[in-house]
């Protein structure tokens, strides 16, 4: 009985997933990303407390760009879809559709990082610079950090596609796609917070 | 081994199909819609509250359904809510700190 447990054990323990059939590095995502949750609800509370303080610099009402905003939001909660659809696609095993789906991703991603960094420049232009008012460093240091988040997420998209097409993943190819998923899903969850909160409701 | 095998493919069988999320994603689409609708149309004492609500129904669907939280083992939700429940009440109490509420 104790020789079949530890069998158990160790076979879990060869596919990377514990004694309770989860998969540690899911398991550890997840954990990640709670712990994620205190980074970002860290600087959004904090822009939230300065977004009134403008000093001589401009107010948020007369730089945000609502449409190219709206636009860019779209085009990330597009790429979840996208993201979504590679993941089943992995799980049907079938990876050049996989493939096909992490690409249109990463490229929907890195439009949303192009579009921040027109909308950061516009701003610049504008006047608003990262030391201008505790208004623009709280919002440039609430974007840029997604923005930094979302890079991260294209640069994963594209070495999951490059891994994959030249075989060499170790382990389960779909738990390994699902797991860079879910880093693109929370970054896609973040900005719908931010979207609200930082550019829908005036300060 | 076979059975291993099985329920190790069954694993991967949870969620919905791509028609699902597709769905799921044109409701996203038409929320964030009428999210930005709210810039446009004066939705009078309305607005802060219709904002935020719409906000959370986008921000638990896709953890729900995009994410597989709905579908998947219930740990994975509590290390997840875990930590989003403890960034709430931390940065609420924080915020109420600072009289933000006030």
């Amino acid at each position: 009985m104790a020789e079949t447990a530890t069998h158990s054990a160790d076979h879990a323990a060869d596919h990377g997933h514990s004694s309770t059939g989860i998969s540690n590095n899911k398991l550890a995502m997840w954990l990640f990303l709670g712990s994620e949750c205190l980074l970002f609800g860290g600087l959004i509370s904090t822009y939230m407390l300065y977004r009134g303080r403008v000093s001589d610099g401009p107010h948020p009402e007369q730089i945000f760009d609502i449409p190219f905003t709206s636009v860019s939001s779209f085009v990330l909660l597009m790429s979840s879809l996208s993201m979504v659809l590679a993941v089943t696609s992995a799980q049907r095993k079938d990876y050049s559709r996989t493939n096909l789906w992490l690409l249109v991703t990463a490229i929907l991603g890195a439009t949303f990082v192009g579009g921040q960094i027109y909308e950061f420049t516009a701003f610049y232009r504008e006047g608003l610079g990262f030391s201008t008012s505790l208004f623009s460093s709280s919002f440039y240091t609430l974007t840029g950090f997604h923005g930094v988040h979302v890079t991260v997420g294209v640069i994963m998209l594209l070495s999951t596609v490059g891994i994959l097409k030249k075989n060499r993943a170790t382990g389960d190819k779909a738990e390994s796609v699902e797991i860079v998923g879910l880093y693109w899903h929370f970054v896609d969850v973040v900005w719908i917070i931010i979207f609200t909160l930082v550019y829908l409701i005036p300060a | 081994m076979s059975t291993a095998t099985e329920s190790h493919e069954d694993t991967h069988e949870h969620g919905m199909s791509d028609a699902g999320y597709i769905k799921i994603a044109l409701i996203l689409a038409a929320i964030t819609a009428l999210e930005v609708s709210t810039y446009y149309v004066d939705f009078g004492p309305l607005f802060l509250p219709s904002l935020i609500a719409m906000m959370f129904v986008k921000f638990f669907m896709v953890v729900s359904y995009f994410m597989h939280l709905k579908f998947d083992n219930k740990l994975f939700s509590l290390m997840f809510y875990i930590g989003l429940g403890l960034a709430i009440f931390v940065y609420v109490a924080a915020l109420a700190t600072f009289k933000f509420f006030m």
